[in-house]
């Protein structure tokens, strides 16, 4: 089979890249602000983006082609650009500017957020600065989800840092420049990962989406033009105002450049965060983290966090960049590559996934709400073997029920792993209702942990 | 009362980061919780009564977020992530081992107080999977005789 990712196909890929986001040997107390400053050239960014006007900062960026990490993929110099000049009051007075950080991670998958909190919160704090300067925001909050205690301990003390040396607060490294920032602790919610549930959870709210438009850069936190993005994308702005947009724009592709720290776990022998450019191609990339563990064949990949559809082996020559990923019906989404291997049952892993869904629901949308539910029970209810042949048309029916209903695309995401495990692995759905059984368990092997306790309905 | 002057003074210190009082409701549970280890309905009450709000703002906030408890936990509380890419990594047997240990279930409490057991979704710590949390400290690249270490040391 010469798509079975084992050792005799491992290969060193060659990576030519320079790094914008992490050191290629990881440097000892990066976290503080005098290493940041002495080894990593830091602030060196900001005090440039100082002697630009916002305008010329902001077309640095769309110069360097960065598109946003968080999952959209959507230009960051484009969405900084429609955040208003000089919004008013109806009274004519100023209305104050908002820049918020999304380090709400949770999709399942990715896990570079928690690596840029702990080792470069700097450099966050760097790329906020800029962007503030860029929109001319005057305050910033770093929406930090909850359980990231210890992430949050070693931002505060960031923080801290950055006021006492003057990169933070009043008249910023002499320049007349004013920014205040602080930290946000969400509460465990999925959901808050979307921009618009973010705002509403920052000002002490349930965490579910807003209607669009008003976009958040009309209306955004607490009623004022705002302006949302991702950890990744503040971190990626610092090296493309220090060095050049040209620099970061000639790695990657034509339409997205950079680098980008690809989160790969599942089964592969060196799982980890990588940072590399965004036009190497899946196989390398899985090469790259060591092959399949074990040296077992490969079964499915999901390229780009739980919400991204499924990939089969045979579909992993294809660059990770957003649009190639998404010209093969997937997304490049937040960067999180899961790796199954051959023992995977795909009915049991889309199960384990909807179970996720079903319970991150907010719950405002009837569609999403019910959809959710309805296919972790069906799913479940193939799994387990007591699925029927007309099920397979009920998920096919239900999803495009959910997809582009919404709020939000929270339902659109949950079509995601469900349509395309269907698709793609057909026959082990069709085994399962004919066999009705797990085919690929032995037997006597014990379910799952989460099949046993969670009963699927009779429809 | 359980909103004491260390919560007062705490939320007073970052009044000023937010436009609206409101905004401070999550920090205050979050308080409210390190102190009691859970957000009962009187700590509601206190904390709609301090923030000017109706009960029902709290209380729709309390039930929407998973990280607040709303019954007490033991003094460890075990949370074992098994979501796809822990589940892929071996989470299964985790949970499993910590019930056999612990002689409960998910989403029980030991009978001594000392342990309360829960399924996770997602931590954002794939890349070390199986992972876990016990109270606010991550715990990385699992097996069932680190877990039952674990147990034993705290135990």
């Amino acid at each position: 089979m010469g798509n079975g990712l084992g050792k005799e196909l491992k290969k060193e890929v060659e990576l030519m890249s320079e790094l914008f986001l992490t050191t290629k040997d990881q440097i000892p107390d990066s976290h503080t602000i005098s290493v940041y400053r002495s080894k990593l050239q830091g602030y060196a960014g900001l005090e440039k983006a100082l002697t630009m006007t916002r305008d010329e900062v902001v077309d640095q960026v769309k110069k360097s082609n960065l598109r946003g990490r968080g999952g959209a993929g959507f230009p960051t110099g484009m969405k900084w650009s429609f955040m208003p000049k000089e919004p008013k009051h109806p009274d004519g007075s100023p209305k104050p500017k908002y820049l918020v950080c999304n380090a709400d991670e949770g999709e399942p998958g990715t896990f570079k957020d928690r690596l840029l909190l702990n080792r470069y919160p700097h450099k966050l704090i760097e790329g906020m600065a800029i962007a503030a300067h860029a929109i001319g925001a005057s305050r910033g909050w770093i929406y930090v989800r909850g359980e990231f205690y210890q992430e949050i301990v070693i931002l505060k003390k960031a923080l801290e840092e950055a006021y006492a040396q003057g990169f933070l607060g009043k008249n910023i490294m002499g320049k007349g420049f004013d920014f205040e920032l602080s930290i946000y602790r969400g509460a465990g919610a999925y959901i808050c990962g979307e921009e618009t549930a973010l705002l509403n959870s920052l000002e002490g709210k349930r965490g579910e989406p807003r209607l669009k438009p008003p976009f958040p850069a009309m209306v955004g936190a607490f009623g004022m033009p705002t302006c949302v993005n991702n950890v990744e994308t503040f971190c990626s702005v610092v090296g493309i105002l220090r060095d050049g947009p040209e620099a970061f724009a000639k790695v990657g592709t034509e339409r997205s450049g950079g680098t980008r720290l690809f989160c790969v776990s599942g089964h592969v022998e060196k799982p980890g965060v990588y940072e590399l450019p965004l036009n190497i191609t899946l196989r390398d990339l899985i090469s790259h983290c060591g092959g399949v563990k074990g040296g077992k064949k490969l079964k499915a990949v999901i390229p780009g966090g739980a919400s991204a559809p499924m990939l089969s082996a045979e579909e992993i020559d294809v660059a990770m960049d957003f649009d190639s990923l998404m010209k093969a019906g997937t997304m490049a989404g937040s960067g999180g590559v899961i790796v199954m291997d051959e023992t995977v049952c795909i009915v049991e892993a889309a199960a384990r996934l909807l179970k996720f869904y079903e319970h991150e629901s907010c719950g405002q949308c009837s569609q999403c709400r019910e959809g959710s539910h309805w296919l972790a029970r069906l799913f479940h209810r193939i799994e387990t073997g007591h699925g029927d042949t007309k099920d397979l048309d009920t998920i096919a029916r239900l999803c495009s029920n959910m997809a582009g209903q919404t709020i939000c695309a929270f339902a659109d995401a949950v079509t995601g792993p469900a349509l395309s495990s269907l698709k793609k692995f057909r026959k082990e759905f069709e085994a399962h209702i004919t066999e009705g059984c797990c085919p690929l368990k032995k037997p006597g092997q014990k379910a799952p942990h989460f099949l046993e306790h969670h009963d699927h309905v009779t429809l | 009362m359980i909103l004491c002057e260390t919560i007062k003074s705490k939320m007073e210190a970052i009044r000023s980061e937010f436009p609206t009082e409101q905004a401070l409701l999550l920090p205050l549970l979050h308080e409210i919780q390190a102190k009691e280890g859970w957000v009962s309905e009187g700590a509601m009450r206190e904390a709609s009564e301090f923030l000017h709000l109706p009960l029902a703002k709290v209380k729709e906030v309390v039930t929407f977020y998973t990280m607040y408890n709303r019954k007490p936990v033991g003094k460890y509380h075990i949370q074992v992530c098994t979501n796809i890419a822990c589940f892929l990594r071996g989470s299964d047997q985790l949970v499993a081992c910590f019930e056999k240990k612990l002689g409960i279930s998910c989403g029980e409490t030991t009978a001594d107080r000392k342990f309360t057991l829960s399924e996770v979704e997602c931590l954002a710590a794939c890349g070390t999977a199986p992972v876990m949390q016990v109270n606010n400290d991550y715990h990385e690249n699992l097996d069932e005789s680190s877990c039952q270490a674990l147990i034993d040391r705290l135990s």
